[in-house]
């Protein structure tokens, strides 16, 4: 009885994910097939791919992406090495997100009292949820195994295909049990993702930790059972059978806890929240940091970590680049610098628009403020439109110098400790701040469309992938000159190639002045909306 | 002395027109009823008072200050509790009844306390836990914890229960007995009976009707119930009576305020037996411009 209708609600889910589903399942299996293709081109002979294996063969690259077999370092191998580990991750992500839908927020919204009040089962919507999981990663699993095999590709057999996929699907499975869990044990979903989440953090972080040290620590991270499977070397299934073993005991007690608890309720009830505001909050410009704190610092970790990657592969550089073509079109050749020297501008160039996207985000907070009605909260107090809109503009300013900052320091720190020779902080730093101009003039660019067309704000995303393809790849594809300088990414000298020029970097402040100007007094003229 | 005064407003939106020649004026001490239907412009309106929207044409000033470049000055003195109270789900009630008070000016905590256990809120649940009427609540606490002038409170008691309800007129009333003035837009017609001194109705962004209730009644009909010795009739004959209904022996119809007396002197000559008269509630002014409307529409089409 506690199952009826299970098939019902299984089918309903299955409409209601009908777009979503198939997004994940295509954007997941594409990248998976992309990798080794690609992998075929660049690093076609054996010796190529042993140089990556050398520049693989650190601690950094074995805390973020496992160990494996480097003295065998085919295709198979090398793809498996370099991609399960974080699509496995991604697709925990996928798991955490659906289950929490299914579950959590449908019964937090009220949705769920709507179909309990039917002839349905109590714990028919966990099941089902459950069971629409299930089927999701046994399709992810036969169509990235058998697609991987579809490549061609010698190092990759049918056996080593199907373990990657149903890997995947494992891992999915395992964390759609672990979301299940906390589904039941939390009053609302963002704890539910929030932990869930956590989870997979931990298990990263504990076999990153493991991996590096101690390889008993690692076993206590279900994604070291992902990098386990040595999928394409030895192939073992064993990992899995752990790992279903587990998801199997998470859903049974998921199963248990559901049965013996009230409907929108939870173990862990919500603890009371502070009777007053603090100091810091009462004010626009606090009330606006609060707003967006968590997304702030999780940026911030985020864009510090990107930087100690990209910052440990500088080691072996030199080793890394010789005799790819493709890289070697990428730098441009220039007398008197080394390898690392001219790479940074083509690493800070990618760094620097993705440091762009938190203050771009900060800035148009306050038009989605807008939107859901809040503004006038303030607006209709003794705050001026102008106080308002200069709290949101001083944070996303001080936002993208410290999401600089950091991609800088990150780079420089982890460069620093895996070159010999060591690396200048200062040279590293200013190759990272040159960006800020630039930067500044996409937060004028969204104060201006706040002011004047707010329904275009989400322009300037287009505009910095714009900026993203006009110089990234740029150098790559030989575009002519005008398209690079459409962007004021292009503007700006690359240090530590190029010479200072203090002329467009001071143009590019004036531009964004200008702008921020234009957006202020439109501002104050215009209708605020909702 | 007049707080507020709009003077022949207008807002475009676009082509759309929302609001056409809107006047209005509120004077201290004084609590005004602005009553209409939803989308007919009470909130816009507001807006434009608070200088959130700017108006097309016309004037709105408050204490003598311009709504829209004064906006900052004259929002010193003003509370306001906006129509769809939306919070930020992640802050507390308390959290967010500080920061609005902040935000004006002045704090009063003694005040707060005693506002949240009468309207019975509970301070430290986030606000995505909500329900409407305690969104409202929050509001509602944040603008009587301030020491304002004017109180402008778009529909704000939608979701609140009677007894709450109750606990909001004690306020209102507080705020009238102190010399403030409050501007009361509303389409609980008992409520705004209850409280206000002033009415006005505001029909398709048209001020149709404003007055003191007395006024408002006087332009509209009585209701009567009359029974008579002898059978009444030729009622139907006399001008200004409508709904005439029989009931029993008795018969009850509405008069028209300019007909009363010829229509008493009609009624007089049957024998009064018994003769009770009420006058119009505010859902009869109300309806009235309706019918009339209806009226109007049906003569359009034919």
């Amino acid at each position: 009885m506690a199952l009826k209708k299970t098939g019902s609600l299984f089918r309903f889910m299955l409409r209601r994910d009908r777009l979503r589903m198939p997004l994940w399942l295509i954007g997941i299996t594409f990248f998976t097939l992309a990798v080794p293709v690609a992998f075929v081109d660049l690093y076609a002979s054996q010796q190529e791919r042993d140089g990556m294996a050398e520049t693989m063969a650190n601690p950094a690259m074995t805390a973020m992406v496992g160990p494996a077999d480097l003295d065998n370092y085919t295709i198979g191998v090398m793809s498996a090495h370099q991609m399960l580990l974080l699509t496995a991750v991604v697709v925990g992500l996928m798991s955490i997100l659906l289950v929490t839908r299914h579950t959590r927020a449908d019964e937090e919204d009220g949705r769920l009292e709507m179909i309990r009040a039917l002839p349905v089962g109590r714990l028919s919507n966990l099941n089902a949820t459950l069971l629409v999981l299930c089927a999701t990663h046994v399709v992810l699993a036969l169509i990235t195994g058998f697609g991987l095999y579809a490549l061609g590709i010698d190092s990759m057999g049918l056996e080593g295909s199907l373990l990657y996929g149903t890997t995947l699907g494992a891992t999915g499975i395992f964390f759609a049990g672990v979301t299940a869990l906390f589904a039941q044990l939390f009053e609302n979903s963002r704890a539910t993702i929030g932990f869930s989440i956590a989870v997979l953090l931990v298990a990263y972080l504990v076999r990153a930790v493991g991996d590096v040290g101690n390889e008993t620590i690692s076993w206590f991270s279900p994604l070291n059972w992902v990098t386990r499977t040595e999928v394409y070397a030895n192939n073992h299934w064993e990992p899995l059978v752990l790992m279903l073993g587990v998801a199997v005991v998470l859903g049974v007690l998921a199963n248990y806890l559901n049965a013996i608890r009230d409907l929108e309720a939870g173990f862990f009830p919500a603890r009371p929240g502070r009777k007053n505001a603090s100091a810091f909050l009462q004010s626009p410009m606090g009330l606006a940091l609060k707003l967006q704190r968590t997304g702030m610092i999780a940026w911030a970790v985020g864009l510090f970590v990107m930087g100690l990657s990209y910052g440990s592969v500088l080691g072996d550089l030199e080793a890394f680049f010789e005799g790819n073509e493709m890289m070697e079109q990428m730098l441009v050749a220039e007398e008197g610098y080394t390898l690392t020297e001219q790479f940074i501008p083509t690493l800070m160039i990618a760094m620097g628009l993705l440091a762009t996207v938190p203050p771009g985000m900060a800035m148009l907070k306050l038009y989605g403020e807008e939107k859901k009605n809040r503004v006038e909260h303030l607006l209709g107090r003794a705050v001026s439109r102008a106080r308002l809109m200069g709290s949101y503009l001083l944070i996303a300013i001080a936002n993208g110098f410290v999401m600089l900052s950091l991609t800088g320091i990150g780079l420089w720190a982890a460069g620093d400790a895996v070159m010999e020779e060591g690396l200048d902080f200062g040279m590293i730093y200013g190759a990272a701040l040159i960006y800020y101009p630039a930067v500044l003039v996409i937060i004028g660019l969204a104060v201006l469309f706040i002011g004047v067309l707010p329904k275009l704000g989400s322009i300037i995303w287009l505009y910095v992938l714009y900026s993203f393809i006009a110089l990234y790849f740029g150098g790559l594809f030989d575009f002519p000159e005008w398209v690079g300088q459409l962007s004021p990414y292009g503007y700006i000298p690359e240090l530590p190639v190029d010479d200072m020029a203090w002329m467009p970097v001071s143009m590019l402040v004036i531009v964004a002045i200008i702008l921020m100007i234009i957006g202020f007094v439109g501002y104050r003229r215009r209708d605020i909306e909702g | 002395m007049s707080v507020l005064t709009v003077n022949n407003l207008t807002k475009q939106f676009g082509k759309f027109t929302a609001l056409d020649g809107v006047n209005i004026e509120v004077n201290e001490g004084e609590i005004y009823g602005f009553i209409g239907p939803n989308g007919a412009g009470k909130s816009t309106t507001i807006r434009v008072l608070l200088g959130i929207l700017k108006a097309t044409q016309g004037s709105a000033t408050i204490f003598g200050q311009d709504a829209w470049s004064d906006a900052v000055d004259i929002h010193k003195h003003i509370a306001y509790v906006p129509g769809d109270v939306n919070l930020w789900p992640n802050l507390t009630g308390g959290e967010v009844i500080d920061l609005f008070v902040k935000l004006r000016g002045s704090n009063n905590q003694s005040r707060r306390e005693e506002l949240i256990e009468k309207f019975n809120l509970d301070p430290t649940k986030k606000c995505r836990t909500y329900s409407k009427g305690n969104r409202q609540k929050v509001a509602l606490v944040a603008a009587f914890a301030s020491d304002a002038d004017l109180y402008i409170l778009d529909e704000p008691t939608s979701g609140l229960d009677p007894l709450m309800e109750q606990v909001f007129q004690q306020y209102v009333l507080e705020m009238k007995n102190k010399g403030k003035s409050v501007l009361l837009s509303s389409h609980i017609l008992s409520e705004v009976e209850k409280l206000c001194d002033r009415v006005g109705i505001i029909r398709q962004g048209k001020m149709i009707e404003s007055g003191t209730l007395g006024e408002l009644r006087h332009l509209t009909r009585v209701h009567m119930l009359v029974e008579t010795k002898q059978p009444l009739t030729d009622l139907n004959e006399l001008k200004g009576v409508h709904a005439i209904e029989e009931k029993d022996q008795a018969v009850s119809f509405q008069v028209d305020a300019e007909a009363l007396d010829n229509v008493i002197k009609h009624v007089s000559q049957f024998g009064i037996v018994k003769l009770e008269s009420s006058p119009p509630t505010l859902e009869d002014l109300f309806m009235r411009h309706y019918e009339q409307k209806d009226e109007s529409e049906v003569g359009g089409a034919s």
